[in-house]
């Protein structure tokens, strides 16, 4: 029976393998998802364990807002008699401080590096404590002057900077210039992503960072048989408040899990393989049900010698099995592709994480290859069930009907119950408060799973009506050749509702992305519109990386500006919690539109020293009013107690400030190094190009800034609406490619079926490009089928997503244009689907499929 | 109602020295006003070591009978034994055992499997066992069809006389006790089915095998130890070898009736 199997896969190579493809990018996906994150993984934590190579122990500012390591850079270090200290302990054997800041490094046309959100790093190099090095050089030499700096090789090769070169560095305040001495890498990793290094000598560094007689970091080596954890505990009674200890893989653990969004971007794309794997699994069921149809006369004749029921499912999941395993393997290693392609785009967007040398790792093998097998094994399930069914007198009698299974009379309850299920836990994973995410996720997850399930059953039921309505311009286009092909379309309901279903899926999600970005974006829109009515803004290039605050002065002078406000931003513990902390100055008001619920547009300006604004709902459940008094942490220790001034209500949408709104002055003082997420500014006479002209010569010396019209600020800032939609898009093109393999499929098992049909058709004067025609009809209205019920089921799910985020502000709108686009794209894929297929068709040889058994 | 059949038929009395039995076989399809009896009342016996042909016209219920003797299909009344075994009791398990061990199969379009190699084909039955083919016993079969040269050969590739050879040979190579022979020359020329004939008579004599044939062509009915006549579904006429002539004859005389 193996042998039956194996030769009737041999025997139906390109059914086999169209079969195949389906399950190939799903796996691929999957396998390429674990190669990317897995390879990002491994960068990220050569790069921590290389910082800290040769180190028992290591000394960190510590953060007094939370465990953090990300606070490092906002709390200005410790005392670096911490280092004499420690050199003092008997069982250290060496020890060095260094500094760890952030520097922003200029491009030859003047602008910065944008780092996307990963660290712009700054070093201090010491040319004695080579041993603590993780830098290797790669050209020249490590700074030694006050003028120099060594530089990462990726940064140097994007601008070909040369040891010698000079280049600007964005410190604190205005660029400077200093001498590239030399081109440095970081270990073994091959590359550090959009993050960008800049080595300075350590009493440049102090001196830059406002660091002078303190440290960022102390690394520690021991002795050689006093173990790393002895050792820190020697160490932490030295230490100030401000400076902690850790052994260095406690060190390394912790830096590894402030990169825990590897993880959740892991998740999101191994979401979209399975998204891909569902759709595969419909046409892999669908393509086996055929094939058993086709086979039946094959699989009575089996049981007429003899064979056993259970050797009937065995052969039909004996194939199944087979064609799993070859493709499971075929995309584990298509994965490798992928996992670049998945690179590229996510760099597209402007997400470039480190990477080491790809990592290919066991769990990648085997997550794919069971996944790839089980599923083509699940869907096969059905249609082998339904191969034993075949009563051995369909061996001689044409047309035999399957009995029904002992469970058929369940169909359609069954079918109504899928669908409601899937709805009902939807509903709950939406609407119900009070759960766990997890649990969220999982019934919406399952929920959308049954529902597709579900309509893809209930909708043979509806194939006719639609293909009636759908494939009435078939009919006027296609004359008889269209009528023929709506006609077969509704031949077996059944079969072209799972073929169409499979699109429907990739649809759908299409469908409900695009409403809800549609919403989002209208959404985002009116919120920026009303919130940010200054003439213009200021922002990194990126938009979210806050920066230096020094431009606010080089602006204020520039004669016609009326206002200026930056809104500084931090991190603060508020009410047990760790907040975003905004600091602003009296003008604020006059370039952000506040909705006051207590308080004016004067109160930003009497706020005095400890003065603080709050949202109201957040205040009104902290329970703190006007004249109440609470406190907050800054990372670096102070405790500041502050009185609410005023409360506001936040508009729906992106918020424009953080949890607590403090006084810029205050915040100057407690923060050791402020930073901007925005500067806004008003002009006489608005934005003209004059007037932004005048406002580019003031910012000539801040290249890490970009000044936009409030309508271009507006534009940027709900650019990454539109990047996150097409990076979907493209994930989401996957599923519908795999659905095309479907329609591909299906169409060439009816052309095969109906051979002699064909025949008969072109016997009786039908042309080949008639034939073409009726093929490529039917894959249309197919495809058209599926875009129906896709962007019905898709608005589904957009309104039931909108109805849960109503409170966000978040509103239903139909994407008309998309779905325009939708539609001309399944339009589309059913003619490229039936290429193949039709011109098989017009093959056929007339003699031959008249004579044709 | 099959119940009542096999009672008032205890199995000894049934199959005394038949291979093959069936008892007051009825079968009814439909219900109501549209249903059609395709078989009214049927009893036969075939002996061990014996060609029987089943002659009728089509709508006789001929291929009907056979459905039901083969295990095929499940009689409205009446009983079936095989080898002593009550054929309409069974379950699938049961009958596909049975299959395996007492039933071949002749089908008038081969039935071949198109992707197997002609040896690959005959053995099937026997490795869907479980079982290996004796050697010698499979080389004496080929042999005996005429095969030999075409071992390696798809059913695409093979001439129609030759698949039906290979589906003879297949039928034969578990030795069961009955092969059942539907049209056998049916989708073939006459000089072919000539050799088919020739065939299926020496597997009879020279290896004993139990055969059952339905046939509406005199001149395959003619090679048959006995020939059964059916019409309107019921036995109605018998005759022992013939000559192809003769049993003419009786078609004709039943045809004008």
């Amino acid at each position: 029976m193996i042998r039956v199997a194996l030769r009737g896969l041999a025997g139906r190579k390109l059914r086999s393998a169209l079969t195949a493809l389906a399950i190939v990018l799903g796996v691929a996906m999957i396998s390429g998802t674990f190669i990317l994150t897995d390879t990002i993984n491994k960068g990220f934590t050569t790069i921590f364990t290389e910082s800290y190579k040769n180190t028992s122990a290591v000394i960190t500012a510590r953060s007094a807002i939370s465990s953090s390591n990300s606070g490092a850079a906002l709390t200005g270090g410790f005392p670096a008699s911490v280092l004499d200290k420690v050199t003092g302990l008997p069982d250290v054997s060496a020890a060095a401080g260094s500094i760890t800041d952030t520097a922003k490094l200029v491009r030859r046309n003047g602008s910065t590096f944008g780092t996307h959100g990963a660290p712009a790093i700054a070093v201090s190099y010491q040319p004695h404590e080579e041993r603590f090095n993780p830098l290797v050089l790669v050209a020249g030499s490590f700074p030694t002057t006050s003028s120099e700096v060594a530089i990462d090789k990726t940064s140097a090769d994007k601008e070909h900077y040369k040891p010698g070169d000079t280049i600007r560095v964005i410190a604190r305040g205005p660029e400077k210039l200093f001498t590239v001495s030399g081109i440095v890498k970081f270990g073994t990793v091959s590359s550090i992503g959009s993050a960008t290094i800049a080595v300075f000598d350590l009493q440049t560094a102090q001196q830059l960072f406002n660091k002078l007689g303190k440290f960022d970091v102390v690394r520690v080596a021991a002795k050689g048989n006093v173990s790393s954890s002895k050792l820190a505990t020697e160490i932490r009674p030295l230490l100030p408040p401000t400076a902690q200890v850790r052994t260095a893989s406690a060190q390394v653990k912790q830096e590894t899990k402030d990169v825990g969004f590897v993880g959740i971007i892991q998740k999101i794309l191994l979401g979209f393989g399975g998204v891909a794997l569902f759709v595969g699994a419909f046409v892999i069921f669908n393509t086996i049900s055929i094939t058993v149809a086709q086979r039946m006369r094959e699989l009575a004749t089996l049981r007429t010698i003899g064979a056993s029921r259970r050797q009937v499912m065995a052969s039909v999941l004996g194939e199944a099995l087979i064609v799993g395993a070859l493709a499971a393997v075929a995309g584990l290693f298509l994965g490798f592709g992928l996992a670049v392609g998945l690179d590229k785009l996510m760099s597209a967007i402007g997400i470039d994480l480190p990477k080491s040398a790809t990592v290919f790792a066991t769990r990648t093998v085997v997550v794919s290859l069971i996944v790839g097998v089980a599923i083509t094994l699940l869907s096969a399930l059905r249609p082998a069930l339904r191969a034993t069914r075949v009563p051995p007198i369909a061996a001689v009698r044409e047309g035999a009907d399957l009995p029904p299974g002992r469970l058929a009379f369940l169909g359609p309850p069954l079918k109504a119950i899928v669908t409601a299920a899937g709805i009902a836990l939807l509903l709950y994973g939406f609407f119900v408060h009070g759960i766990a995410v997890t649990q969220r996720l999982v019934a919406m997850g399952v929920g959308a799973l049954l529902l597709f399930v579900g309509v893809a059953l209930i909708s043979a039921w509806l194939v006719r009506p639609l293909a009636s309505v759908l494939g009435w311009p078939a009919t006027k286009i296609g004359g008889s050749a269209g009528n023929l092909a709506r006609a077969n379309s509704i031949r077996n309901p059944g079969r072209t509702a799972s073929t169409a279903a499979a699109l429907m899926i990739g649809i759908a999600l299409v469908t409900s992305v695009a409403a809800l970005a549609s919403g989002i974006r209208n959404t985002v829109h009116n919120t920026l519109e009303r919130t940010f009515v200054g003439d213009y803004a200021v922002t990194s290039p990126d938009g979210f990386t806050p920066f230096a605050p020094a431009s606010e002065k080089a602006l204020a002078r520039v004669p016609g500006v009326t206002a200026v406000s930056g809104e500084r931003v931090g991190d603060g513990k508020a009410f047990g919690n760790t907040v975003s902390v905004s600091a602003v100055d009296g003008d604020v008001a006059k370039v952000i539109h506040i909705d006051w619920a207590q308080g004016s547009d004067a109160t930003p300006a009497q706020l005095g020293a400890n003065g603080a604004i709050l949202e109201k709902t957040y205040a009104k459940h902290r329970h703190v009013g006007v004249g109440g008094h609470f406190s907050l942490q800054t990372p670096a220790g102070t405790k500041l107690d502050l009185v609410l001034k005023g409360t506001y209500v936040a508009p729906k949408g992106p918020p424009a400030f953080g949890s607590v709104i403090i006084p810029q002055r205050t915040f100057d003082r407690v923060y050791p190094q402020p930073t901007n997420l925005f500067e806004f500014v008003n002009m006489r006479g608005g934005a003209t190009d004059a007037n932004t002209k005048k406002l580019k010569v003031a910012l000539a010396d801040f290249p890490d800034v970009k000044l936009q019209t409030e309508s271009q600020f507006r534009k940027n800032q709900s650019k990454f609406i539109n990047q996150l939609l097409a990076l979907l898009y493209v994930l989401l093109a996957l599923s519908v490619i795999i659905s095309l393999f479907g329609i591909v499929n299906t169409l060439v098992l009816t052309v095969f079926e109906r051979t002699r049909e064909l025949g008969m058709l072109r016997a009786v004067g039908m042309t080949r490009r008639q034939v073409r025609r009726m093929i490529r009809h039917e894959s249309v209205i197919t495809a058209l089928i599926g875009a129906a019920l896709g962007i019905g089921l898709g608005f589904f799910i957009a309104f039931l997503v909108t109805q849960a985020l109503k409170k966000d502000g978040i509103g239903f709108a139909v994407p008309t244009v998309s779905v325009v686009v939708f539609v001309v794209a399944a339009i589309v894929a059913g003619l490229l689907a039936a290429i193949l297929p039709a011109r098989r068709a017009a093959r056929l040889n007339v003699l031959e499929a008249l004579q044709y058994e | 109602m099959a119940q009542t059949a096999t009672e008032t038929h205890p199995a000894g009395a049934a199959t005394d020295g038949a291979v093959v039995a069936a008892t007051e076989l009825t079968r009814r399809y439909g219900q109501g006003d549209t249903a059609v009896d395709a078989l009214r009342g049927v009893s036969l016996q075939v002996r061990r070591g014996e060609l029987s042909a089943v002659m009728g016209p089509s709508g006789s219920g001929k291929s009907t009978l056979m459905h039901i003797l083969a295990g095929l299909d499940r009689a409205t009344s009446g009983e079936v034994f095989i080898d002593g075994t009550a054929v309409g009791r069974l379950n699938d398990t049961e009958l596909t055992r049975l299959r395996r061990k007492h039933i071949g199969f002749v089908f008038q379009f081969f039935n071949l499997l198109p992707m197997l190699t002609a040896e690959e084909n005959i053995v099937l039955p026997l490795s869907i066992a479980g079982r290996k083919p004796a050697r010698e016993w499979l080389e004496t079969l080929i042999d005996k069809v005429g095969l030999a040269d075409r071992r390696t050969h798809r059913p695409s590739e093979l001439s129609g006389g030759q698949q039906q050879r290979v589906a003879i040979a297949r039928a034969l190579v578990s030795q069961p006790t009955v092969v059942f022979a539907d049209e056998p020359t049916g989708n073939l020329d006459s000089a072919t089915s000539e050799d088919i004939l020739r065939l299926m008579r020496e597997s009879v004599d020279t290896f004993g095998q139990t055969t059952v044939m339905v046939t509406h062509d005199p001149r395959a009915a003619a090679i048959a130890d006995r020939i059964l006549f059916l019409a309107d579904g019921l036995i109605v006429r018998e005759l022992p070898r013939s000559d192809p002539a003769d049993v003419l004859a009786v078609v004709n005389e039943l045809n004008a009736r």
